[in-house]
């Protein structure tokens, strides 16, 4: 059945999933639905500790077993131990058929494909999966189908019980004996806990791991004893280094200098830039370009921004030093000084539910003005592409991309005309992640394309002195640069789903071919 | 000869390692004056054949959408120049610039390369022009004879790295140690009515002593400068942008001459300064200047 972003989803797709197929961003506006309540363990009569002493011991006492779905969140990002630790054990253990619901997974991941091709773990969802996971599903070793969603597409399937999480493992950079959980302090301290507050919510079992076990009461706690089942403490559960690394050093490349500057200059020649506005933007070297130089113009034009949204870096996190910003709305954290801001009384931890699920009764994401966004393809419908690379291999995440772009008044993308001999604007993207609909503006190297959806910026721009051209324009310009590419081969087998934030199917994804010359 | 692009617009030369597609594909998006495909010190000994395939290609396939292709050579003191000659002029490029001219004769020996190589390739007689880039103490002595050696010899730059060894000095930041051969260089082209173009300045680190490097030169009355990074780009098209004032003042220098012209009236005063024809050609100058850097939008 053909979508609304023209997408054909295979009719068994449908049938096995049981889902519907993408209708529009609002399509369930207003919907009415039971929030999922989990299995509860109460304990009365305890001995004041919950402390377990190893994984596997905690495995047992939760009762894993086959067919069991096991989650786990993203803040240790690449310097994360704990999917590898439990899987190992759920491995030694010999239960298969595992479906593992992350908030992420990445490169830090790659020793678990063994797991994936013996059958220890069968399905997998995830906003996205980097690395060797990636390759693996891309060429079929998943048993079943990869589910990648969104940060509030994800906090979605949990509380509406779409996806029910029988035990919830929680890296807790500081934990007591009772369970209370905090993003800060010891050895591998991530700031926030955001992506792991719906599964503390509605998991039957909540593990919390740590190697910084602190005295009762770890308060304020993030995650609150009140969901937590066990305590496990562990040598390590990750690589300092590499979960809150070093501020990056703002870029030199003129290339995202020139595109930032770009962006700048829309944001504040646009009707949102006024005394007030909210603003949220990635990591990428663009991306934070354009913060560093969005503060000098706020500077200079004496406007203030009421609140910032992220997945926070320092540039942002300088808004707040430099008062420029209200208050920073913080659901990860991607270098130390952004988790070292977390201190500051106006920088407050929200959940990714609070951010971003599209079933709540609202998210901050529909009170953003503006979001900058990066993405690997872009196409002529402005639909992005940031989760399957432009050789068909699944390779990035769609985090908060989806969730932001829908939300946002203005939701900008930058991304290069060319990535490396690749068009990154082209007629159709190899997979639909963000619908055409969310998308405002697509910033490049070559120029700027405006959505035609978008009269009222359009109209806005025109007396704006910047390198503007329509969309099938900077297509052309790439084309005629690289030549049309041929389509990536791929077998008919559908490997994973890209589905909306409302639960809906966007896109498929499927099994890689390898590539065979046609003869002429 | 007389070729239309001789005294173009050239306040910015990128240098470019030709050998490098990821520099060589779209340095236009940056918007310099003319690109410096260069085959002589960024490749090494062992890859020149391979730049000069990756350079024709370039020249033949990627349109630089109005930004001048010139291409630095080998030296004539290396087995590689005739063949890097004979590529450039096969693929079509702009100009070329010779490494380390010392003389008229090493000015002439280029031209008749290019001339045969024109012919060899079916390009128009003439349509490749030549820089000559002064490297050396005798280059900086011999400065007027390389000027005037060729009729398609566009202008002559400093390349104050191998200038400041051969003075038996050091690139200090300052200036000081180039300043005899700055001096030199743009009195010599001045002379011979064609262009003259500074060095680079190499430490991307300090922007501001770029600025300041950039002032001077302007001042010192050179049309440009060679750089290394498309960030130096702006900084240089800034200094030699005219200010709304300078431009200003031209336009009524333009306007009043032609007018008292007409009157048969040679030196009256604007704005309270005394003018004469002389001033012509520099607020001409200044207009055309403007008009490039997309600051002037009148009708002179």
């Amino acid at each position: 059945m053909i979508n609304a972003v023209g997408r054909d989803i295979p009719e068994e797709i449908l049938e096995i999933t049981g889902k519907d197929v993408f209708r529009g961003n609002h399509y369930f506006d207003g919907k009415q639905y039971k929030k999922h309540g989990p299995t509860t363990t109460c304990v009365i009569n305890s001995n004041g500790s919950k402390l377990v002493s190893s994984i596997h011991d905690v495995l047992v006492k939760c009762g894993i077993r086959d067919g069991m779905t096991v989650s786990f969140h993203h803040h240790f990002r690449e310097g994360d131990y704990i999917v590898n630790m439990v899987m190992e054990e759920i491995h030694k253990m010999g239960i298969k058929d595992i479906t593992i619901c992350a908030s992420s997974l990445g490169k830090a991941h790659d020793p678990i494909v063994p797991y994936i091709e013996d059958g220890t773990i069968t399905n997998i969802q995830s906003s996205g999966v980097r690395g060797k996971i990636g390759e693996a599903i891309s060429n079929g070793k998943l048993k079943g189908l990869a589910i990648m969603r969104s940060h509030g597409g994800r906090v979605r399937a949990i509380v509406t019980g779409e996806t029910k999480i029988d035990i919830a493992f929680i890296g807790a950079p500081t934990c007591d004996d009772y369970g209370n959980c905090r993003g800060i302090g010891g050895k591998s301290n991530c700031g926030v806990l955001s992506y792991a507050i719906s599964d503390a919510r509605h998991a039957d079992k909540v593990v919390a791991i740590t190697d910084c076990l602190v005295p009762f009461p770890n308060f304020p706690a993030h995650i609150s004893m009140t969901q937590v089942d066990y305590v496990v403490e562990v040598d390590a559960i990750g690589d300092p280094a590499k979960i809150a690394t070093g501020a990056a050093k703002p870029t030199k490349d003129q290339r995202k200098l020139m595109m930032a500057d770009y962006c700048t200059q829309f944001v504040v020649n646009s009707p949102y830039f006024k005394d007030g506005f909210s603003y949220q933007t990635g990591v990428g070297g663009a991306s934070i370009a354009s913060t560093i130089s969005l503060a000098k113009e706020m500077k200079k034009r004496n406007v203030r921004m009421r609140f910032g949204v992220g997945g926070l870096t320092k540039p942002m996190c300088d808004l707040l030093i430099n008062d420029q910003v209200d208050c920073l709305l913080d659901t990860q954290d991607f270098d130390q000084d952004a988790v070292e801001s977390v201190k500051h009384l106006r920088h407050f931890r929200i959940s990714a539910g609070e951010y971003a699920n599209p079933f709540n009764k609202g998210a901050v994401v529909n009170k953003l003005d503006f979001v900058i966004l990066a993405a690997l393809e872009v196409d002529v419908n402005f639909n992005c592409n940031v989760v399957v690379g432009s050789d068909g291999m699944i390779t990035g995440a769609q985090g908060g991309h989806p969730d932001t772009a829908a939300g946002a008044k203005c939701s900008i993308v930058i991304a290069p005309l060319l990535q490396g001999r690749i068009p990154a604007i082209c007629t159709e993207v190899t997979t639909v992640t963000t619908p055409g609909e969310s998308v405002d503006v697509v910033i490049t190297d070559y120029g700027i394309a405006i959505n035609p959806r978008r009269q009222d910026l359009i109209e806005a721009m025109k007396d704006v002195d910047l390198p503007f051209k329509t969309i099938e324009e900077l297509r052309d310009i790439a084309y005629s640069i690289t030549g049309e590419p041929e389509k990536v081969q791929f077998t008919d087998r559908v490997v994973g789903i890209i589905e909306s934030r409302d639960g809906t199917i966007m896109d498929v994804v499927r099994q890689i071919k390898p590539f065979e010359f046609t003869e002429e | 000869m007389n070729h239309p692009d001789k005294k173009r617009l050239r306040r910015t030369m990128m240098f470019l390692n030709a050998q490098k597609p990821s520099l060589i594909k779209d340095p236009y998006i940056y918007k310099p004056d003319s690109i410096m495909l260069d085959l002589e010190d960024a490749v090494a000994e062992t890859q020149k054949d391979a730049a000069r395939f990756s350079l024709y290609h370039a020249l033949k396939e990627i349109n630089y959408r109005g930004v001048e292709r010139v291409v630095r050579i080998n030296g004539l003191d290396t087995p590689y120049w005739k063949e890097d000659i004979r590529c450039c002029v096969a693929g079509g490029c702009d100009a070329i610039r010779i490494p380390k001219t010392e003389s008229a004769k090493d000015v002439k020996l280029v031209e008749d390369a290019v001339e045969f190589a024109e012919r060899e390739f079916g390009r128009q007689k003439g349509s490749t022009l030549i820089m000559a880039a002064i490297e050396s103490a005798r280059g900086v002595m011999k400065a007027l004879e390389i000027c005037e050696a060729s009729e398609r010899l566009f202008g002559i730059a400093l390349s104050g790295g191998d200038y400041t060894k051969d003075l038996q000095t050091h690139i200090t930041g300052t200036g000081i140690e180039l300043m005899g051969a700055r001096q030199n260089l743009v009195i010599a082209a001045r002379a011979a009515g064609v262009q003259c173009f500074d060095t680079v300045y190499t430490n991307l680190d300090d922007m501001e002593g770029f600025r300041q490097d950039v002032q001077t030169i302007h001042l010192m009355g050179f049309d440009g400068k060679s750089i290394i990074n498309p960030r130096q780009i702006d900084i240089v098209h800034d200094i030699y942008t005219p200010s709304a004032r300078e431009i200003i003042f031209a336009e009524k220098v333009v306007r009043e001459i032609d007018d008292k012209k007409a009157k048969g009236i040679g030196v009256f005063t604007v704005d309270g300064k005394m003018i004469d024809i002389a001033f012509y050609d520099g607020a001409k100058r200044t207009i055309a200047l403007a008009k490039a850097s997309g600051v002037y939008k009148g009708d002179l």
